[in-house]
């Protein structure tokens, strides 16, 4: 398919203020549009080479709510913002762009708005709503709703969670079912809501980078990297060379350890335990270079506004580089045995699939996306701090099953090891950290990275003072989740562990 | 006797393959005696909409399994109890503990273990035509219809008479083996995730005492196919009894390697897929059957 520019269509609305990622610009730029114009330019935006990163509500004048979207153009490597206004109601976006539907429900839970049409108008995450409103229920219990039911003698519908029987996030899903065969999932979230983005208003404080840190647990570094971008965008610090190497080498440190985690936990779901358990040894490889860095295997601490928070010495980059190569070379000897042993292929293949149209049509990010031949990366698409020097090649897969998730880690494994390699060669000399002055106020920035899951979104807004007026956070597993439920449409039940392994969504970095 | 000991360290066998062949220190060879005496020193816990079925289900399970074991010779020592057509009675008794496992989990109402037990009755269903298959060419090859007498003769003079036949039915005894104990390739018994679960599944709900009877009706089952197949794969008579005995000990311990090696080898097989193995099964005996008829 050849590519499609968008944003002519978009601009034939309105002048459309079109930025890069990282980029602050003031509100009064942000073009105030009627919701027919903000509809139709959504609509003309995604139907071509545009996704949506972002749309959420946040307060406006008169208690009204102000609808902000961020429309990503791949093609163009650039992001534009559209605003609207709206009160009680407005047309839904859902029944003609599917990837809005997600969002939409979030607003209508938030902001008690009703997207009139929508096709599945419930709560996400079961918590009060932040203005008062007669569009949701006003103190939801999680799990409590309408769920979608199936009527017949011969099927039957099974609940699982929110407890599970593993170390797992709580999550509840439905399943409609005839004997073996699921006709529909439903997934119902929203246990672990701990009300992060409101903790955020009023900010940055003390607290605030270790809320962030600990959005999404294993994201620890693609989420602190997104909020330091936005907060040195809104501060006008300007990033040593070496601060930049490092914080890349964190990042694609953390996908290492989390690919290599995921394709064990496959293996492990198929009952094939050579590579389950050689892989779980090795992630813990990946994640003590990154305890090596910063102290924490999980890289806390080690991204900070203006820079990082660890320097590493020469002796130090020669020893990881070495552990590294170790842990590299291990990993291909635990997947080699992966991909040799007919018995999983038959499991992986043909199960789950998703297809291209749909996975477009979703939205869907990450390696989830690039599974589905989606040519979908931040790192390429929107590239910030070293990314803009290094690149790494982009992975894709076009068969959309299990197989291609978990081809497509396996992808991302050597791309990300080698761009390690090259890093680690040449470290810049230079300060680590450059810190940020005060926030502008009422300004706006949106920050892009590719963390292990995909695409992670933070859009700040600064009051008149600089303080953050809203900040919204959208995690890759945010646009995924729906994914999975189509994935497992005429599924057999017995292979939902492994389609939800191959997605392994987060739960809190969904609930926030 | 000695199957009421041992059968429980079978399993210690098998995990401690597979903790070598993945690289680990592994859980001690002892562990399935440990968790037993765990379990029975706990309370059990039953939900309020269970009835007397759901606590009848690890009883006459074990029962079944131990009124089985009694039929079953062991090297060169006789069964406690055998006759004529014990055989049949040894197979309905597993299907009895079956039947009654398969009610004590529908008795919970649980959606889960209604999915495992239509699993297992649908499996089972399979299974047991292959395991008569198979012990009826046996008894055909050795003119006998008692476990004790008909295990006894199989002999290396059969073998060199009959190979082709007894192979086949250590083939077909073999699937049935890892499809009923639910190993890999049919169930993983390591998993936790209750929606690919077959047998697991239907025990989720029995806790202390009753699922130490389940976890040891369980091993004895194992002893008890597996040692059909070790009596027929280690033909050698010494007429030392203690040294028979020992051989198939030995046997036993190596069945139990070669089922650790299978499942750190392969993965599991897809649900729809495991019927097609059981069928193979079924042929394995069915065509062992048809050459001793010949």
């Amino acid at each position: 398919m050849k590519p499609r520019a968008c944003l002519v269509s978009v601009e034939m609305v309105t002048p459309l203020s079109s930025f890069h990622t990282g980029e602050a610009i003031p509100l009064r730029e942000i073009p105030n549009l009627s919701i027919a114009e903000f509809r139709t330019a959504i609509l003309s935006a995604v139907s071509s080479t545009c996704s949506l990163a972002a749309l959420f509500g946040m307060p406006g004048e008169n208690g009204h709510v102000r609808l902000i979207a961020v429309v990503a153009d791949s093609v163009t490597n650039s992001l534009s913002i559209l605003s609207t206004k709206v009160d009680q109601s407005y047309p839904c976006l859902t029944l003609e762009c599917p990837q809005a539907h997600w969002f939409e429900r979030e607003i209508a839970e938030q902001w008690q708005v009703r997207p009139e049409g929508h096709p599945w108008l419930k709560p996400i995450r079961f918590h009060a709503p932040y203005r008062s409103g007669n569009s949701l229920s006003s103190a939801p219990v999680p799990g409590v709703t309408d769920f979608f039911a199936m009527a017949g003698p011969e099927v039957h519908e099974v609940a699982v969670g929110p407890v599970h029987a593993g170390i797992i996030e709580p999550g509840h899903f439905r399943f409609q079912c005839h004997g073996e065969d699921v006709f529909h999932l439903e997934i119902s979230l929203g246990y672990q809501h701990r009300g992060v983005e409101r903790a955020l208003v009023g900010g940055p404080g003390k607290r605030t980078i270790h809320l962030v840190e600990t959005l999404c647990g294993d994201t620890s570094i693609g989420h602190s990297t997104a909020y330091c971008e936005a907060i040195e965008a809104l501060g006008g610090a300007a990033i040593p060379a070496r601060a930049q190497v490092l914080r890349g080498v964190a990042l694609e440190l953390e996908r290492l350890a989390n690919h290599t985690g995921d394709l064990g936990a496959l293996a492990g779901d198929v009952g094939y335990l050579p590579t389950a358990a050689y892989c779980g040894r090795i992630r813990g490889d990946f994640l003590n270079l990154t305890a090596a860095l910063c102290g924490s295997r999980f890289g806390r601490g080690l991204i900070r506004p203006g820079g990082v928070g660890f320097d590493v010495g020469k002796p130090l980059v020669a020893e990881l580089q070495q552990r590294l190569e170790a842990a590299l070379k291990d990993v291909e000897d635990a997947l080699a045995l992966l991909w040799s042993a007919a018995s999983v292929q038959a499991r992986f293949e043909h199960t789950g699939t998703i297809t291209r149209e749909t996975c477009e049509a979703l939205g869907l990010v990450g390696p989830a996306a690039r599974a589905c031949g989606v040519e979908r990366d931040i790192r390429q698409d929107f590239p910030s701090g070293i990314f803009r020097f290094a690149q790494i090649p982009i992975s894709k897969w076009p068969s959309g099953d299990v197989f291609a998730r978990a081809w497509l880690r396996w992808l991302e494994i050597q791309h990300s090891g080698a761009f390690l390699g090259e890093q680690f060669a040449s470290v810049p000399d230079g300060p680590i950290l450059s810190p940020a002055g005060p926030l502008l106020g009422d300004h706006l920035v949106v920050s892009l990275v590719e963390g292990w899951r995909g695409e992670i979104c933070h859009v700040a807004i600064t009051d008149a003072d600089g303080r953050f007026a809203r900040y919204k956070i959208v995690d890759p597993s945010f646009h995924n989740w729906m994914g999975l439920a189509i994935a497992m449409r005429n599924q057999q039940i017995s292979d939902f562990p492994l389609c939800n392994k191959s997605f392994n969504l987060s739960y809190c970095g969904h609930d926030l | 006797m000695l199957a009421m000991v041992l059968a429980p360290l079978i399993q210690g066998v098998i995990n401690r393959t597979k903790a070598v062949a993945a690289g680990r220190v592994g859980q001690p060879l002892l562990q399935t005696y440990h968790d037993l005496w765990k379990l029975l020193r706990k309370g059990a816990v039953y939900s309020q909409t269970t009835t007397w079925v759901f606590r009848a289900g690890p009883v006459v399970g074990l029962a079944a399994m131990i009124c089985a074991i009694a039929l079953l010779p062991f090297g060169a020592f006789p069964a406690l109890a055998p006759f004529a057509g014990d055989l049949v009675m040894a197979a309905y008794l597993l299907a009895l503990a079956r039947f009654f496992t398969v009610l004590a989990a529908l008795d919970t109402g649980s959606s889960f273990e209604a999915m495992g037990a239509s699993r297992e009755v649908t499996f089972s269903a399979l299974a047991e035509p292959a395991l008569f298959l198979g012990l009826a060419a046996l008894a055909r090859q050795t003119g006998t219809l008692s476990l004790t007498s008909m295990l006894g003769s199989v002999s290396t003079a059969m073998w060199m008479r009959a190979a082709p036949a007894l192979g086949l039915t250590i083939a077909g005894l073999g699937v049935v083996f890892l499809a009923e104990n639910a190993r890999i390739p049919v169930d993983d018994p390591t998993t936790h995730l209750e929606l690919t679960m077959i047998h697991e599944v239907m025990v989720l709900d029995h806790s202390g005492p009753d699922f130490a009877m389940i976890q040891y009706a369980a091993a004895l089952k194992m002893w008890l196919l597996g040692a059909v197949i070790i009596a027929i794969a280690v033909p050698w008579h010494s007429g030392n009894p203690l040294l028979d005995g020992g051989c198939a000990i030995a046997g036993m311990f190596g069945l139990a390697v070669v089922t650790g090696i299978i499942e750190s080898s392969m993965a599991r097989l897809r649900l729809l897929r495991i019927t097609q193995l059981l069928v193979a099964a079924i042929v394995l005996s069915g065509l062992a059957l048809a050459l001793v008829r010949r």
